[in-house]
């Protein structure tokens, strides 16, 4: 009787890809914010502090994405139930795949638009004021003014799949009712 | 018809004899000159743990300095804290505020020698007072002489902490946010530096 109300594992995501996701979920929105608010500041400690502290998250970010990355790469995650791929059309699941993997790329384009960014405008980062981080960019104004757009346009389009990735959530959870939110949901079965 | 070639000759003799004279002259005062081109003068300061290094780009500098005679050396230095540049436009209009050098009150910053230590191997000690934005302390600087042909490169670095200038006011005393610790760079090409 007791193996009758356990889920088999292999419908839902690991407790590491969980935990990861949603870290990453709330640290993601944290730093899209505070980028989008420091970047109007007048030149002050505030702007100064939450430039650093931005840089500070952003490559805390990197490194928890390459983890989360090679846990992936490592971890299978569960297929989607039968009933679901049943119920999406075609362009769903393609759009659904495409999304993941560009939010993947951007996890990684993101944070490292940034640091390159820093380094060319002659800023090295210093994680948490002690661990001075390498350039591999050289010091470069030009480069500097070139990457500062990319920078926005990539965290942007970040925040603009991550808007459709909470839509397509909303949808199966309250629309379809499918219960596909399950395979991440926090906590215990 | 002779005389006249004389006379030109010898006019013309003592006009040669002038010329060469006048730089021998001027070179007998002790005045070594600076060639700005060629120096540097910048200072390196951590934010939150980021160094960051800015540039003065105009100075100036009057230097008596005879090896043989150190009790008579005198160097003094001015530089034009306007001309302070960290390479970054936002930081730079910032830098002659009054809360940072406060250039309209305090155009220069200023360095008297008072004593030259020889240490040996080109190197030298120089004592003096340095003053900024108002405010005077004695520093001790030290220096390295390379020669190079006509030119003498005279380098060195020493720490100065930037509260006890008042660099940096207000909300931007905070020594968490930017260090306390400054370390001032210099890199003078000078010409008519004796033999040392």
């Amino acid at each position: 009787m007791q193996a009758t109300s356990t889920t088999p594992p292999a419908l839902r995501y690991s407790g590491v890809a969980v935990a990861l996701h949603w870290l990453l979920a709330v640290a993601l929105i944290g730093i899209f914010s505070v980028g989008l608010y420091m970047a109007d500041l007048p030149f002050s400690p505030q702007r100064l502090k939450l430039y650093n502290w931005h840089k500070w998250a952003g490559v805390t970010i990197l490194a928890l994405s390459v983890l989360r990355l090679v846990w992936r790469l490592t971890h299978r995650p569960p297929a989607l139930p039968p009933t679901i791929v049943r119920g999406m059309p075609h362009w769903q699941l393609r759009a659904y795949e495409a999304t993941h993997l560009a939010m993947y790329g951007l996890f990684f384009l993101v944070p490292l638009l940034g640091w390159a960014y820093s380094s060319a405008a002659g800023f090295p980062i210093v994680a948490f004021g002690v661990l001075p981080l390498p350039d591999f960019v050289p010091v470069d104004k030009a480069l500097a003014e070139l990457i500062k757009p990319l920078h926005g346009l990539a965290a942007f389009s970040l925040a603009a799949l991550v808007v459709l990735h909470v839509a397509a959530a909303i949808k199966h959870q309250w629309i379809d009712k499918d219960g596909l939110l399950n395979r991440m949901r926090l906590g215990h079965n | 018809m002779t005389h006249i070639p004389t006379k030109l000759l010898t006019v013309a003799a003592m006009l040669v004899a002038t010329l060469l004279t006048a730089p021998a002259q001027a070179q007998a005062q002790a005045q070594q000159k600076l060639l700005p081109a060629q120096s540097d003068i910048s200072f390196a300061i951590k934010q939150m743990g980021v160094g960051v290094e800015g540039h003065f780009k105009r100075f100036d500098a009057q230097i008596a300095f005879d090896p043989a005679k150190l009790d008579a050396a005198k160097m003094a230095f001015t530089v034009d804290l306007a001309s302070a540049t960290m390479g970054t436009p936002d930081i730079d209009s910032e830098l002659p505020r009054a809360t940072w050098f406060n250039t309209a009150k305090f155009p220069q910053a200023t360095f008297q020698s008072s004593t030259v230590k020889a240490l040996g191997g080109g190197k030298y000690e120089v004592s003096g007072k340095l003053a900024v934005k108002g405010n005077v302390r004695d520093v001790v600087v030290p220096v390295l002489l390379v020669a190079n042909g006509a030119t003498t490169t005279a380098s060195g670095t020493f720490p100065i902490k930037r509260l006890a200038f008042k660099i940096g006011e207000n909300e931007w005393a905070d020594t968490s946010m930017v260090a306390d610790d400054v370390q001032v760079k210099f890199k003078l090409a000078l010409t008519g530096v004796g033999k040392f």
